[in-house]
């Protein structure tokens, strides 16, 4: 293992969770429940599609394999991509797509706090691009969720309700293994203990005034950064990568 | 006797080339004619985003994604503007939107037309953009102050997408042979229902005439078509493309094109429901509304909580 590898390995994770949320939000796009909010999610869409632009074009750049950001999104196959698995999570309805941004934003912004200082320059410059889009996002997410709980009977259930569908995947954005505590060791990476108590700060502290509860869930899915993804995975990419795989080779 | 002079006043005005504002006198027509027309237009923003919102998730690169998004996002923005540019007239966004959902109030019927590949999002953002642009121009002279103002904001933004959309189509038509192919099969689809986005024949067009003499339009249907067809043959010649007409040819006594008759037919067809997309697209709207229902209760009644609050503490204060 080395720091090559390091690397790599947090910038194609970066960028396939930053790409799939991304993605399903643009799926929303022209669909929202009104205008301004139409804009709004499609904004945090454009920030996550443009962060994972950086991460996976760094990934190539380290890889020294010569792969474009468009090799990684388009021509891998479900077992290569690293995301985990929430951001795959469909987009049953407004408070379902909001609860998915909130534990991800929570936990996108703790994240990105500790790359700002990454010994790796060009993913500490990443991270300060990206962390001002993120602060906004969990602004967004936080907002809505406060809306929600503390809004009618019927939207604070469906916020709740989304909270608890959604618990079990929440662990799985700070589950370490032996590459990624490497990375932390060598201030690469991120420290997760920190991400994960940091995160669940924020949330509570969100929740609270939302009138809304959220537990750490005692049973967790786990996969994702090891290629074994839910059922949806392979709908996504058999939509997004459609029209590249129909004509490989060509430029675009 | 008052109503004709300040009728005449109105007229003076409008023929010294001076805005109306908002709280200006105004005819009642001119005022129910704006309502309909810009209503009309930013309905059109927001159903427009549906077609292309249809490739977002299939768009080929990174780069054509993020462009997308931006674009369809632009097209909403648009429709924001033009709706608070109907509310200086006394409209009320609620009531316009729900003219669109029970089919009372129309919408530009290009966007009825189904987007069946890529090379479609290349040809909309050339084409659609690009004979909307050639009306959007015209209407950031239009005599209704608000209107024109919300117009030069759009037209810029506009010809950006047609910028974005003729790149689409250089990089097909100077792709693979089956780029290319799909390229020429967006141009046959689409070349037609653009030149329809222009309305009825002159002699047709029933708005034509009193608009003409508000300024609302400073241009007719005929003369705004045969602007798109001059400076559109050019930039398909330049990718190699076929338009798919063969009366088009050039015309060196009138110094434009002349091209072959409109299929009106199919153009009543689709703006009177039976285009192919016309109950989709509907139908997409009315779920966003119906599925909205509940975010839009629950944001209204958290505010109302929060007023309440406010109050509260004031009068403790107090
Ligand atoms: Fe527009
Ligand atoms: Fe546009």
């Amino acid at each position: 293992m080395n720091k090559q590898q390091a690397i790599f390995d947090l910038a194609l994770w970066m960028g396939d969770n930053t790409l799939i949320l991304g993605h399903r939000l643009s799926e929303l796009c022209g669909h929202g429940p009104i205008l301004e909010q139409d804009i709004a999610l499609t904004n945090i869409a454009l920030d996550l599609v443009g962060q994972s632009r950086m991460w996976l074009s760094l990934a190539g750049e380290v890889e020294g394999k010569d792969r474009t950001e468009d090799d990684f999104a388009y021509y891998r196959g479900e077992r290569d991509f690293t995301n985990v698995k929430l951001v795959e999570m469909p987009n049953h309805h407004w408070g379902y797509v909001i609860a998915r941004q909130f534990i991800y934003d929570a936990h996108h912004l703790a994240i990105l706090e500790q790359l700002v200082d990454s010994s790796d320059q060009a993913i500490a410059d990443i991270a300060a691009k990206a962390i001002k889009e993120v602060q906004y996002h969990l602004r967004f997410s936080s907002e809505w969720m406060i809306r929600m709980g503390d809004g009618t009977a019927v939207s604070h259930e469906k916020a709740q309700t989304s909270l608890e569908d959604l618990a079990p995947y929440i662990k799985s954005l700070t589950l370490t293994d032996e590459i990624s505590t490497f990375a932390a060791a060598e201030g690469i990476g991120f420290d997760a203990g920190r991400v994960e108590q940091e995160a669940w700060a924020t949330m509570q502290k969100v929740l609270e005034e939302a009138t809304l509860k959220l537990e750490p869930s005692e049973y967790y899915h786990k996969g994702g950064k090891q290629g074994l993804h839910t059922e949806h995975m392979g709908f996504i990419l058999a939509e997004m990568q459609s029209v590249v795989r129909a004509m490989p080779g060509n430029t675009w | 006797m008052i109503e004709k002079n300040l009728n005449q006043i109105f007229q003076a005005r409008i023929d010294s080339e001076e805005k109306i504002e908002a709280r200006d006198w105004m005819p009642e027509k001119y005022r129910q004619t704006l309502i309909r027309q810009i209503s009309q237009h930013a309905h059109s923003e927001v159903v427009g985003m549906l077609p292309e919102g249809n490739w977002i998730t299939r768009a080929p690169s990174l780069r054509r994604k993020v462009a997308l998004l931006a674009k369809v996002q632009d097209e909403a923005g648009h429709g924001l503007y033009l709706y608070s540019a109907a509310e200086t007239l006394g409209a009320k966004r609620s009531d316009l939107i729900q003219q669109l959902l029970d089919g009372t109030a129309k919408y530009s019927s290009i966007f009825n037309y189904p987007t069946l590949s890529w090379a479609d999002i290349g040809a909309i953002g050339w084409l659609v953009d690009g004979a909307a642009i050639m009306n959007q121009v015209m209407l950031c002279r239009t005599s209704y102050g608000p209107y024109a103002r919300a117009m030069v904001r759009i037209c810029k933004e506009e010809s950006f997408h047609q910028r974005q959309g003729y790149e689409i189509m250089i990089a097909l038509s100077k792709g693979s042979e089956e780029q290319k192919a799909m390229a020429q099969d967006a141009l046959n689809r689409w070349w037609w229902p653009s030149l329809m986005m222009f309305g009825p024949n002159d002699a047709e067009s029933k708005h034509t005439a009193q608009s003409m003499a508000w300024k609302i339009k400073r241009k007719t249907n005929d003369e705004l078509r045969q602007a798109f067809v001059d400076a559109t043959v050019p930039q398909a010649e330049y990718l190699g493309l076929t338009i798919p007409d063969a009366d088009l040819k050039w015309n060196e006594e009138r110094g434009h094109y002349d091209f072959g008759p409109i299929d009106w037919d199919e153009f009543w067809q689709v703006v009177k429901g039976y285009g192919q997309c016309n109950k989709e697209r509907i139908a997409a709207r009315r779920k966003a509304e119906e599925e909205g229902e509940w975010v839009r209760e629950a944001a209204l009644a958290y505010a109302e909580k929060q007023r309440i609050k406010k109050e509260n503490q004031k009068t403790k204060v107090a």
